[in-house]
């Protein structure tokens, strides 16, 4: 009881006070600016469940704006950021006042899919184009695909069935799966499943946001596989890393999970216990291209030393993109049929390398399996192995009406 | 069914409900004896384990980590008690309820504000972050050994406190009946603010020892008061006693069910419904324990009030 009244409350709290800085924000900056700017929405998670995934976030929009010159293909912009705290609830409110009072030209910023999923309806009725830069939900993969939609950073799917792939390859033949139980777990290890070829000893669902994992690590040494893929998002991961390798499981089983639980945010809280721990992701600090070798000497400039997680890489793309968008398009957003062309073709220098969209705006590109080492400095970090699937686009595509 | 595998669920069960006994140990002395609802007792919890995290972290040493977090969560919880809590001690549970909730909001933006909102590390004492062979065939995780033993040793002091000493007497008395001590001159101001800080020193000892085996991070006190909860309502509200027990039984049915109950279902049930229904009835079996014993035993277990 006291966590629902505790969330609707802080919601209510939330949104009044978001609305009355927004109302003070928005003045000045309008005065400023006799011809209308473009408007970009940013949805921020800096507060709720997914707080410490935003923070990492917004540090990426931060830093791709900052590049800019606070521009997008040299035009002035207005970012407008408020905190959604995760909320479906608070997003939707916010995000009909970003159509209906700020008349946003372009959308970004949740991290968690059902949010994603809660604010689509007032966007694409109001012709808003979405560039998702982490949620990227199969339902809006397939038959409900919507031009205005793109899941710039990945399909939740792909990550899972990376991981399946690298298992498959390295030839576990006894694996036990692990995910909490709520539909994207269950996704999780449907996507996993779809690619691994040996036998699923166990499949463990655990509750989510549950911290002790002294049960399924006793029945874990029981069963005795060769590997465990875990799918434990945020706090949860962390608790079951630091309580597996404390159980001396480690000796034994191999550790593999997707990039989400061995990222940064996760190492930096976790430290030694990780190292050896194997991931797959689309994206890595250690990639060589230029983009990313930029983002990445940026990032660690400005925010004292710290690796980029997956999560401000890809906020960080999401800005590139638009930029790129609004410079083909000259500036003229109210084109949408213009700027969704623009957006579609993808031309931008992504830290994660080439990638394109798909038919359905989702994105093909390259999984890399990485491991966790220490880097010339000392510091615990990811270190990329190899490719485990190319030019990789997802299993909905194909349901997809769009051209 | 291997017996090493149920042994170590006994004693993966025994060591999350001494956990929970650490912490609802301080709440069930607020309450039954003071009846006053602190809901911001989890905060407690989380500033013990932010504290002992940084400290741990800063100074290397996790005997230190752990007085520094107890002494300064009881600084916290004796401006607390000062600042709020007193003025409180008259007043309907409702009113307790929400300020005390308030204090939650408060307490999660100021640890926000100081530590960040991402999970700070907590490491291990290195030499206690390996197994221990306990039999052939059974290594336990040597920091889970130590949480075990602190348990017990916090729960036999405890009980020495309250029914063998003095200041228990009071606490005992305040507890069966406030206004009939008060009248036989007891001081319950000073008693009160006594237990509120000893509670606190509890939650903070238990944040402390979880961090290390938890994500420590902003919201840990919430998601851990319910279950606390539940072990107060079992026990018996005001005993520690009762709280022991409780926490220990309500450790074990968690444990059991999530351990044995997906597997006995399997037995019985398709695999697609079994995993379905398994982990749902383990979330359940907390709450049907309750249910049952509140059942045949309205007041708890051990009732303070009897």
């Amino acid at each position: 009881m006291a966590r629902i009244s505790r969330t609707s409350l802080r919601t209510r709290l939330g949104a009044t006070a978001l609305a009355v800085l927004g109302a003070c924000a928005g003045l000045p900056a309008a005065a400023q600016q006799p011809a209308t700017p473009i408007k970009v929405g940013i949805a921020l998670d800096i507060s709720g469940p997914f707080a410490a995934l935003g923070a990492e976030a917004r540090d990426g929009f931060a830093l791709g704006i900052k590049q800019l010159g606070g521009k997008l293909g040299g035009q002035p912009v207005q970012f407008v950021q408020t905190d959604m705290a995760g909320s479906p609830d608070q997003a939707k409110q916010l995000v009909d006042r970003f159509v209906q009072r700020e008349k946003i030209d372009l959308f970004t910023g949740p991290i968690a899919s059902n949010v994603a999923l809660a604010v689509t309806p007032t966007l694409f009725a109001a012709k808003v184009p979405y560039l998702s830069n982490n949620a990227g939900p199969s339902q809006l993969a397939g038959a409900q695909c919507n031009p205005y939609f793109f899941g710039t950073a990945y399909q939740n799917d792909q990550y899972h069935e990376a991981a399946g792939q690298f298992a498959a390859d390295r030839g576990f033949k006894r694996m036990v799966l692990i995910a909490p139980n709520y539909p994207a777990g269950k996704d999780g290890i449907n996507g996993f499943k779809r690619k691994f070829k040996g036998t699923v000893v166990d499949e463990m669902y655990t509750k989510l946001g549950q911290i002790d994992y002294a049960t399924e690590l006793a029945q874990l040494r029981a069963a005795k596989p060769e590997a465990v893929y875990f799918f434990l998002p945020g706090a949860m991961g962390i608790n079951f890393i630091k309580q597996f390798v404390g159980a001396g499981l480690s000796k034994d089983i191999t550790l593999v999970t997707s990039g989400f639980s061995a990222d940064e945010d996760v190492i930096s809280t976790v430290g030694e216990p990780m190292l050896g721990l194997f991931n797959t992701s689309h994206w890595a600090h250690d990639l060589d291209n230029p983009a990313n070798k930029a983002f990445v000497a940026a990032f660690r400039k400005e925010y004292g030393g710290r690796y980029p997680s997956i999560y401000a890489a890809q906020a960080f793309d999401v800005i590139t993109a638009m930029d790129s968008a609004v410079k083909a398009v000259g500036g003229k957003v109210s084109d949408r049929d213009a700027l969704i062309k623009a957006l579609a073709k993808a031309q931008f220098p992504s830290v994660r390398g080439n990638f394109r969209y798909a038919n359905n705006h989702y994105p093909v590109q390259n999984f890399y399996l990485r491991t966790i080492g220490k880097d010339a400095e000392g510091r615990v970090t990811n270190k990329t192995i190899k490719t485990v699937l190319e030019n990789y686009g997802d299993a909905f595509s194909a349901q997809c009406g769009m051209k | 069914m291997n017996p090493i595998l149920v042994f170590e669920q006994l004693l993966n069960g025994a060591g999350y409900g001494l956990m929970l006994f650490l912490i609802a140990a301080g709440l069930t002395l607020v309450f039954g004896i003071m009846d006053v609802m602190n809901l911001s007792h989890g905060s407690l919890f989380m500033v013990g384990a932010y504290v002992a995290a940084t400290v741990h972290v800063q100074s290397g040493s996790f005997a230190v980590a752990v007085l520094v977090a107890v002494a300064v969560t009881v600084a916290v919880a004796a401006l607390l008690e000062v600042t709020l809590m007193r003025r409180l001690y008259g007043r309907d549970h409702l009113a307790q309820v929400l300020a005390t909730f308030g204090v939650i909001l408060v307490a999660d933006d100021a640890v926000k504000m100081v530590w960040g909102p991402s999970p700070v590390m907590a490491p291990t004492p290195a030499w206690l972050s390996g197994p221990v062979e306990l039999f052939a065939g059974l290594p336990y995780p040597s920091y889970r050994l130590v949480v075990l033993g602190a348990g017990v040793l916090v729960a036999g002091l405890l009980y020495l406190l309250v029914n063998h000493s003095r200041v228990g007497m009071l606490v005992r008395a305040g507890a069966s009946d406030r206004w009939m001590a008060e009248l036989m001159g007891v001081r319950v101001r000073r008693v009160f603010c006594g237990i509120f800080v000893l509670g606190a020193a509890l939650a903070a000892l238990a944040g402390a020892l979880m961090g290390p085996l938890m994500a420590v991070q902003v919201g840990m006190g919430e998601s851990i008061l319910i279950p606390a909860l539940v072990v107060i309502v079992i026990g018996g509200i005001g005993s520690v006693r009762g709280a022991f027990v409780a926490a220990l039984l309500v450790g074990l049915v968690d444990t059991i069910g999530r351990a044995f109950l997906p597997l006995l279902l399997r037995a019985a049930l398709p695999p697609a419904v079994a995993a379905d229904l398994g982990p749902l009835c383990a979330e359940v079996a907390m709450y049907a324990l309750m249910a049952a014993v509140l059942s045949f035993r309205p007041a708890g277990l051990f009732s303070a009030k009897a």
